[in-house]
């Protein structure tokens, strides 16, 4: 390992210089290419109205399977009310990298297309978004677009991605199973030991087929975005601001393993933890077989049609609340030929017929700080319960280039981290964490 | 992947052969009698015959081998494209990656096992089917019907046949008392391999006893008839003549099954996505990684795949030269 580290130094070097050219290239190709004289970079901006242009255009847009109601929900409403017309395709969570690179590869992407915001960084380095830092800033409520999002598509102070969709993760329990449990089913749980005791209560209800709680014990990604803010939550980061360097191994990391090993040993899991891979860790609960569990807010709509869901924000040791502000950022390709058109929809998403008339209207969190107020939020207590812990200081959007191999690959060397944390021998932690380092340092 | 490799091995070659030793005793060379006299247009000829099929080789086999090649000397991301030569700096870094040693020790446990467990179970199959006379087509049909489901297919439905959410089986074996505590298919090591080898065995039994077949059929009836006349009895009749006859159908069997098994990757990348704690990568499944799922490094992948092409092609050569060695 020692001898490759001084390739990779100078392989990222590389990377980050042919991306910038790459950028810059296309931008001028855009000109050059004779298509709509409007598309060179700098007559784009200037010549553009901040709305875009509507003339019927037919865009593409590409998006990944977990976030396909609210994708869905977005383009007919914008089918219904826009010349241009949006053509979704969805394509399955575990195939989407593969199914983008190889589209970046041939200069075949869609017009616009969504991503995990963990891997914007790296994809905007890359170059594979135009940058449209100036039809942003002409959008008035420019600086009440979420943050989290927007900084992570941003690469050398141009921005290139606006927030699609939100998911934040929150902690959901089972109402019912709280009153035959004798917990207060309009208090969630407000430290980790008190979301152990939640489940260990359920758990000791003794009902065929209920159990306390559950996770994906095989799958990166759900324990970045229900465990992180756990961490976040006591006070304590992850990772180092440059996301170069990992802090899992810190004491309020540990305590969190600690709190699930015992779940685990306790055998108050749904069954299947050890081997859930993320294709089903939302099932159990949307069964209503699960007590308490951190879960995705992007499907309460979901699970109110089967479970009468009560929502809290994800604990800290000794209280405090955070969420992982993930979801999908979006941005227009570096392959788009109708940039305009493309903004135009862009402009709409951001706009609040969208964002509260569509968005929130669904239950879901709006990507905007000056809407989070509105008469849908406000009607329903658990969307405004979401909406807080979303505005939490310790709410974020972790950031790291390396983010997809260090921690949601199946092979990454986080997920060897909790698995032995949770179902090993639990001594290794120290070590673990120092591989997710050596990742995360490439 | 292992779909194709199991039915694109040149098999024609050899029933020719076969067939050939067969009709007209050791009738060797292929060259035909009137060769001699119009051997300029008829070797001309015979290249307009290949050209199709060497023209469809060259684009689908060739150019996408020498990209390969092109890729594996390359610095060549997913997301950035080419960048230049590095070799061989992918060799290396493919050589010196954490998994690889787990994955070929993995890949090769599997293919053993499978191997082993396939044609034991298809040459018993083959025998039944061929010996029953009654059951004899509703039994083959049966042993078929899974080889014509596709492997992904086939992977996805033993997935919910495994799931501790949706599996009918751990509440079956509940009730009838067998286990007091859920089985977890892929939850361990050893469980996740072996519950992948099931379903293989499952889904490729009635492909391998069709050849079998085939190859059972094809020893003449004349030989059973002269071994029992002689007193020899089932047993011996199986080691001394069923298998020795049939020894070219096993041959080819185990080329298909161990290239195709070397090769794993639909079922493994569906059932265990390489878990629980990566016991469960094949060489493929390394490939597919670093391509697609974190470092997204072509060139490696590329690096990788090509190191797996020449062990193949020398494994290949190995097994044809053991093969056509005993022929002779």
């Amino acid at each position: 390992m020692r001898s490759i580290a001084r390739p990779g130094v100078r392989r990222a070097m590389a990377g980050i210089a042919t991306a910038a050219l790459l950028v810059g290239g296309v931008a001028a190709c855009g000109g050059g290419d004779g298509g709509d004289p409007a598309e060179g970079d700098g007559g784009d901006d200037t010549a553009a109205s901040p709305e875009g242009v509507d003339d019927g255009t037919t865009l593409t847009l590409w998006t990944r399977a977990p976030l396909e109601a609210q994708a869905n929900l977005l383009v007919e409403a914008y089918n219904a009310t826009h010349e241009n017309q949006v053509e979704l395709t969805i394509t399955p969570n575990d195939d989407y990298v593969a199914r983008v690179g190889a589209a970046a590869g041939s200069s075949d992407l869609p017009d616009l297309f969504a991503a995990d915001i963990v891997y914007v960084p790296n994809w905007t380095e890359q170059g594979l978004f135009s940058d449209i830092t100036d039809r942003i800033s002409s959008l008035p409520f420019a600086d009440d677009i979420n943050q989290g999002h927007v900084e992570a598509g941003t690469y050398e102070d141009s921005q290139y991605v606006l927030p699609f969709v939100l998911d934040l993760s929150v902690m959901f329990y089972n109402k019912d199973l709280y009153r035959e449990a004798g917990l207060d089913p309009e208090q969630g749980p407000t430290t980790l030991q008190e979301f152990k005791e939640h489940a260990l209560a359920i758990q000791a209800l003794e009902k065929p087929g209920v159990y306390g709680s559950f996770f994906g014990g095989n799958c990166g990604g759900c324990g970045v975005f229900t465990w992180f803010p756990m961490v976040w939550a006591s006070g304590e980061e992850v990772m180092n601001e440059d996301g170069t360097e990992s802090y899992l191994a810190s004491d309020a990391a540990q305590e969190v393993y600690a709190v699930w090993r015992e779940l685990n040993e306790a055998d108050a899991l749904y069954p299947g933890a050890a081997e859930e891979t993320g294709a089903t860790w939302t099932a159990g609960f949307q069964e209503g077989n699960v007590g308490v569990m951190p879960y995705p807010a992007t499907l309460l709509a979901t699970a109110s049609e089967t479970v009468d869901v009560g929502v809290s924000g994800i604990p800290g040791v000794d209280g405090g609340v955070a969420t992982f502000i993930g979801g999908d950022g979006i941005g227009i390709s570096k392959d788009s030929e109708a940039t305009d058109q493309a903004w135009n929809f862009l402009a709409w998403l951001m706009s609040e017929e969208a964002q509260v008339e569509v968005l929130a209207q669904n239950g879901d969190v709006v990507a905007r700080t000056d809407l989070v107020d509105n008469e849908y939020s406000q009607a329903d207590p658990r969307v405004v319960t979401v909406n807080e812990v979303a505005g939490d200081p310790n709410s974020r959007t972790p950031f790291a280039r390396n983010f997809q191999q260090a921690f949601n690959a199946t092979d990454s060397p986080w997920l060897t981290l909790f698995r032995n944390a949770i179902f090993g021998d639990g001594g290794s932690v120290e070590e673990d964490n120092e591989a997710i380092t050596e990742v995360l340092s490439q | 992947m292992a779909n194709t490799t199991h039915t694109t091995i040149p098999t024609v070659p050899e029933v020719a052969r076969r067939r050939a030793g067969r009709g007209g005793g050791a009738r060797r060379p292929v060259t035909g009698p009137s060769g001699r006299a119009r051997r300029v247009p008829r070797s001309l000829q015979g290249w307009l015959y290949a050209a199709p099929t060497a023209v469809m080789v060259l684009i689908f086999f060739v150019v996408p081998i020498l990209l390969v090649v092109q890729m594996s000397v390359s610095d060549w991301s997913l997301f950035a494209g080419n960048r230049g030569l590095n070799a061989p700096d992918n060799f290396v870094d493919a050589s010196q990656h954490r998994l690889l040693w787990p994955a070929v020790t993995f890949t090769l446990k599997y293919t053993v096992i499978t191997t082993l467990i396939l044609l034991g179970v298809a040459l018993g199959l083959a025998l039944v089917v061929q010996e029953s006379t009654r059951w004899k087509n509703g039994l083959r049909t049966a042993i078929l019907v899974p080889s014509a489901l596709g492997l992904a297919s086939a992977s996805l439905l033993f997935y919910a046949l495994y799931s501790p959410q949706s599996s009918p089986i751990n509440p079956a074996l509940a009730a009838l008392g067998v286990v007091d505590r859920p089985v977890s298919f892929l939850g361990t090591p050893d469980s996740a391999l072996w519950s992948t080898v099931f379903l293989i065995v499952w889904r490729f039994a009635g492909f391998y006893m069709l050849l079998l077949m085939v190859g059972l059929q094809g020893i003449s009836g004349d030989v059973y008839e002269a071994a029992r006349i002689d007193g020899a009895n089932r047993r011996q009749i199986f080691a001394r003549i069923t298998l020795p006859l049939l020894r070219p159908s096993i041959a080819l069997c185990t080329i298909l099954c161990v290239t195709g098994s070397l090769l794993a990757f639909d079922q493994f990348f569906i059932l265990t996505k390489g878990g629980p704690d990566n016991s469960t990568v094949t060489i493929v499944q390394l490939v597919y990684n670093m391509a697609f799922a974190g470092q997204n490094h072509l060139g490696l992948a590329a690096a990788l795949s090509v190191m797996v092409l020449v062990a193949l092609l020398a494994l290949n050569a190995l097994q044809f030269r053991g093969l056509r060695g005993r022929e002779d």
